[in-house]
């Protein structure tokens, strides 16, 4: 595990919690100088800790009115069946998540679709037809909340 | 703020410029103005025009740092799906007001289907994951039914819309 100083946590945790921030806000909630803000955020990209930034978009106005996440059971298993399920479900375009996981499934994915009968399309023409598939269960998305997560 | 319905983005319409714009903010959300007006063939100025539209409709909602918490010493997610008691008419009001105060929680997702409500959980360890889930979960009002799915690694993780 890394070890951050008190700054560095500062930091970590106003980039969590207030969304478009720049360096030169964040020297100003903090009260040190931007050039030191700079450097540890740099420092921070080198470590790992922040891995860049990302987008928040509302699919709905971009005409993606469903979203539905899938547990998804492979039938076969073994090395090779998991490289070939992977590669062929990463393609799709419509999956936006795809989580190896322990548990009830093997995978989870987050595919998203303009209305439930273009996931229909995805679902039988896309997913059904990966290698390997065994399984499958959907829930459709109703709402979602992101949290801060553990910070102090 | 005024709340912007599907209809008026519809009428609105994305021209294909605008379209490659957002593409490309999705693809590479670090890309400075000058580098994403260069790939789309604009302006600086239009490009950076076009994102504070994008803002002001909604379509962009903001930007925020992605944080790697394994790196921060949390390493373990858990994907806890749970089943509520829904005989119970205030059950996901007090489900969620419940698991908004666990601060290892990350992500609360509510679902039509056999899930009720997910929650994702960052823990520093097993030991650390069994007292959130002893002490704070299974202390959560009207779960009928947990199921728990260990993350092992994410393959593929995008906001990329096929537009």
């Amino acid at each position: 595990m890394i070890s951050l100083d008190d700054l560095d946590r500062s930091i970590v945790e106003l980039l969590i919690r207030k969304q478009n921030l720049t360096p030169s806000e964040i020297s100003r909630d903090l009260n040190v100088s931007q050039s030191k803000v700079w450097r540890r955020i740099k420092n921070l990209k080198e470590l790992g800790v922040l891995r860049g930034r990302r987008v928040l978009i509302n699919s709905e106005l971009l005409g993606f009115g469903v979203t539905v996440f899938l547990g998804v059971k492979l039938a076969t298993k073994g090395r090779v069946s998991l490289a070939d399920f992977e590669r062929a479900v990463t393609s799709i375009p419509e999956v936006q998540l795809v989580q190896h996981v322990l548990g009830l499934y093997d995978y989870r994915l987050r595919v998203v679709a303009r209305d439930i009968s273009d996931f229909e399309r995805v679902l039988r023409r896309r997913i059904m037809t990966l290698p390997g598939v065994g399984n499958v269960e959907a829930n459709v998305l109703l709402s979602e909340e992101r949290r801060f997560g553990p910070i102090s | 703020m005024h709340k912007i319905t599907n209809n008026e983005i519809n009428m609105h319409k994305l021209t294909d410029i605008e379209k490659r714009l957002i593409r490309n903010i999705m693809e590479d959300p670090d890309a400075g103005t000058g580098k994403l007006a260069e790939r789309v063939g604009m302006s600086t100025t239009a490009c950076w025009r076009k994102i504070e539209k994008f803002q002001e409709l909604g379509i962009i909602q903001g930007f925020i740092a992605d944080v790697n918490w394994k790196k921060l010493g949390y390493e373990l997610e858990v994907s806890l799906r749970i089943t509520l008691d829904k005989t119970q008419k205030d059950a996901f009001e007090a489900f969620l007001s419940g698991a908004r105060k666990i601060r290892e929680v990350n992500e609360i997702q509510t679902f039509l289907g056999r899930v009720d409500v997910r929650l994702n959980i960052l823990a520093r360890d097993l030991d650390h994951y069994q007292s959130i889930y002893r002490n704070e979960i299974l202390n959560l009002p009207y779960i009928a039914e947990v199921e728990a799915l260990m993350i092992i690694s994410d393959v593929k993780r995008s906001n990329v819309l096929p537009i």
